[in-house]
């Protein structure tokens, strides 16, 4: 008798990812789709997709998904939740999208405590259009579009999301996790986890940060890219929880 | 007709909105609109329904996509600049074939502009506002009573074609109070919406609100597609209200507030014996075509509270079967009716 | 006169607009056509307030009044905005208490009412607006004293109703002086 010890979950479809060798999203896509499964939800989740890379990720979500406008997805995850309050909605977003383009919504949804799920990758680039500087491009990172390396006196610095909604009142739960290796992408599947039960829970915005990478636009191997996450990102985007309301609750 | 009360048009529509099975509004500061929200907070806590105020006009619109994605009858309001605001959203509406309604409550412009009545959105409401092959329907109404039939109308239309309908007014309809009768507005009409993401209840294929489209044709079949259904609209639903067109020497276009000052001058014209006719669009998008091809007069007259924008679809319609003219005012200042029957009598004198 | 277009003017607080929507609301208990359209923006609070309101039998054409047959001027700068549009034989109505100068036209018909100051004297200068449309009833018979108080007790919220008595008293009090 054979014994299944691994499947794929039923909420990603069987279509092969295009995303590029090394790229994060196929992990924190199938992370999220165990996730669904294991709270089965499927059925009553409806995500909202970005502009960007993961634009395409319907291709791949086995559920309802609703394309947004470039940063517009927690606008419309909250026409979608205020809709629909006993359905599961999240956002599924990059870094331009959510910290660029798209501040005011990020913050917005997040200071009404808007009950969604945000799940942000933050790999300090914009992808899709081929790798320009993000807002949370490093210090002297090159990009397309900052050549000679981010020069933050006329590009300014990274923004770091998580530290700056936890000075919200709104949001009860906020994590940054990353990719990086296995017990970080355990860590990661919990985080996910979490904020998709404080949902259901009724416990409102919940982020997780999960730090990424992009070697096609950084220009790396993707075993290269994985070191650049540990010994640059990292340093400059601490993991960890930065809110958990139950936690000051309790 | 039921008993009529009086109100502000910005709350008419509010109220009719409410009766046409809105229960999810998304709204943003702005004069002169503000009734309407006003009465939407008050109203939608005490009927189970939404008022959300959005951090921005950007998010309101967007607010709007997602409930009108997740298939609930959704609304939202604004003037002038915040429908610029609005305008890549309702491209993305256009685009996903959402239904919604979109008020604006049109004041002066470019710009800040200013605050007072203003019609100089023409373009913007028929020709798109935002980018891309696509159109919206347009409703003009001319009265607090109008304001609520066509708030009806808006909400059936919009799920019957899958198109977001625009209900354009001005601060005068806006604010000005008219007895209005709610017991005779058009019952609403729900369609079915399976396309919507409401979740599959693990009971059907997943449904995905998509306008993306990197194939060229691909997104070309789907803009023929969606060119298609407006075809049927143009065909369908060109509304206008006409009268005194048969023996006219002019007939006078304007609509919403315009159209009353119009009227008042008409009245002016045909005591003293001259020959004007009057032809009111209701729907700006479809313009009401046909009818221009129906009458003969000597000439036509636009009139406008902007420096001309409708004179333009006129123009298309009547395809040169006698000149058109322009008369108008802009910047918030409404043209009185001795200023239309002024120029009526130059114009006559012109094409006699 | 049954049927009217009216211009009211003063500064914000004076109960402008809420005379005009006594005059359109008595106007549709009366089953005739109406429309009130009031100035809006910034300069409600404090600054001029206006309002126009159309009473007729046939539907109102423009709701915007260019020649108004009654101008109630609550101050001067309407006065001095609005006289030369009044319509001939029409009416001016000035609050002496506020302007202190003559209606030019000699073609209408220009009635003065010491508001302000009588409504102070029976205890509420806010009541000037009441006292006006009290002189504006018995000059124009636009509508009747019993009308206007069917009107107040129909269109005010339950908890204003006590309003009723104090606001009918000053009607009568400009009623009286004409």
């Amino acid at each position: 008798m054979s014994k299944t010890i691994y499947a794929k979950p039923k909420s990603l479809t069987d279509t092969t990812f295009r995303y590029c060798p090394g790229c994060s999203h196929g992990i924190v896509h199938k992370l999220v789709c165990e996730v669904i499964d294991e709270l089965d939800i499927q059925g009553k989740t409806i995500a909202v997709e970005p502009v960007g890379c993961a634009v395409t990720a319907h291709n791949y979500f086995n559920f309802d998904v609703v394309q947004a406008a470039h940063g517009r997805a927690p606008a419309v995850a909250t026409g979608i939740k205020r809709s629909l309050p006993d359905r599961i909605v999240f956002t599924y977003q990059g870094d331009g999208d959510l910290a660029s383009i798209g501040t005011a919504e990020t913050v917005h949804s997040a200071t009404r405590g808007e009950n969604i799920t945000v799940i942000f990758i933050n790999n300090t680039i914009y992808g899709m259009t081929g790798g320009q500087m993000a807002p949370t491009s490093l210090p002297g990172q090159v990009t397309q579009t900052s050549p000679y390396g981010r020069d933050t006196h006329t590009q300014g610095y990274p923004v770091r999301i998580c530290e700056m909604l936890a000075t919200l009142d709104g949001p009860s739960y906020i994590a940054r996790v990353s990719t990086d290796t296995v017990p970080h992408i355990k860590e990661a599947k919990k985080a996910i986890k979490k904020a998709f039960e404080n949902q259901i829970n009724g416990k409102g915005f919940s982020i997780v940060e999960i730090l990424s990478t992009c070697p096609t636009n950084w220009g790396m191997s993707p075993i290269e890219a994985m070191k650049r996450l540990q010994d640059e990102m990292i340093p400059y985007y601490p993991l960890g929880v930065y809110k958990d309301v139950e936690e000051v609750n309790e | 007709m039921g008993e009529k009360v009086l109100m502000k048009g910005n709350e008419a529509i509010g109220e009719a909105a409410i009766r046409s099975g809105c229960r999810h509004f998304f709204g943003y500061p702005i004069t002169p609109q503000t009734e309407l929200s006003a009465y939407m907070v008050k109203k939608m806590p005490k009927i189970g329904g939404v008022f959300l105020q959005a951090e921005s006009e950007v998010a309101a619109i967007n607010m709007v996509y997602g409930a009108a994605a997740a298939g609930v009858r959704a609304m939202t309001s604004s003037s002038s600049p915040g429908i610029s605001l609005k305008s890549e959203g309702i491209s993305y509406l256009a685009a996903g074939d959402l239904p919604c309604v979109i008020v604006n409550i049109v004041r002066g412009g470019p710009g800040l502009g200013g605050i007072q009545p203003a019609q100089s959105d023409y373009f913007q409401a028929t020709r798109g506002g935002g980018h891309g092959d696509y159109h919206l329907i347009v409703l003009a109404p001319n009265s607090v009573q109008e304001l609520v039939y066509l708030t009806a109308d808006a909400f059936n239309l919009s799920d019957e074609y899958r198109i977001p309908v625009m209900l354009l007014g001005d601060g005068t309809l806006g604010q000005m109070m008219e007895p209005v009768d709610f017991d005779s507005i058009p019952e609403p009409v729900y369609a079915e919406k399976p396309w919507a993401a409401t979740g599959t209840e693990n009971k059907r294929d997943k449904n995905v609100i998509e306008t993306l489209f990197l194939e060229a044709t691909e997104l070309e079949e789907r803009v023929l597609e969606r060119e298609k259904k407006y075809d049927v609209v143009k065909e369908k639903l060109q509304r206008y209200e006409a009268h005194n067109t048969d023996d006219a020497d002019i007939i006078i276009s304007s609509y919403g507030i315009t159209s009353r000052v119009v009227e008042t001058a008409v009245k002016i014209l045909r005591d003293e014996g001259i020959k004007a006719g009057v032809i009111r669009p209701i729907t700006l998008w479809p313009f009401p075509e046909k009818i221009y091809k129906q009458v003969k007069p000597k000439a036509f007259l636009s009139v406008e509270m902007s420096t001309g924008q409708m004179v333009e679809d006129i123009r298309l319609a009547c395809e040169c079967s006698a000149p058109v003219y322009f008369c108008g005012r802009t910047g918030g200042v409404i043209p009185t009716p001795d200023e239309v029957v002024q120029k009526v009598k130059d114009i006559l004198k012109e094409v006699k | 006169m049954e049927n009217c277009e009216v211009i009211l003017a003063g500064f914000g607080g004076q109960g402008i607009l809420f005379t005009g929507k006594l005059l359109a609301y008595a106007a549709m208990l009366k089953g005739k056509q109406l429309s009130w359209l009031p100035s809006y923006g910034p300069e409600m609070r404090g600054g001029t307030a206006n309002c126009h309101v159309i009473v007729a039998d046939e539907p109102i054409g423009s709701p915007i009044v260019t020649k108004p047959n009654i101008l109630v001027a609550m101050n001067k700068p309407p006065l001095d905005k609005f006289e030369d549009s009044v319509a001939k034989n029409g009416y001016i109505f000035v609050d002496s208490s506020l302007i202190d100068r003559r209606v030019e036209r000699t073609d209408v018909n220009a009635v003065y009412i010491d508001s302000t100051r009588i409504a102070n004297e029976i205890g509420n200068k806010n009541l000037a607006n009441m006292v006006m449309l009290g002189a504006i009833l018995k000059t124009t018979e636009v509508f009747s004293l019993s009308e206007i108080e069917e009107t107040m007790k129909k269109s005010l919220p339950a908890k204003r109703l006590p309003l009723v008595e104090t606001n009918m008293k000053a009607v009568k009090e400009g009623y009286d002086l004409v």
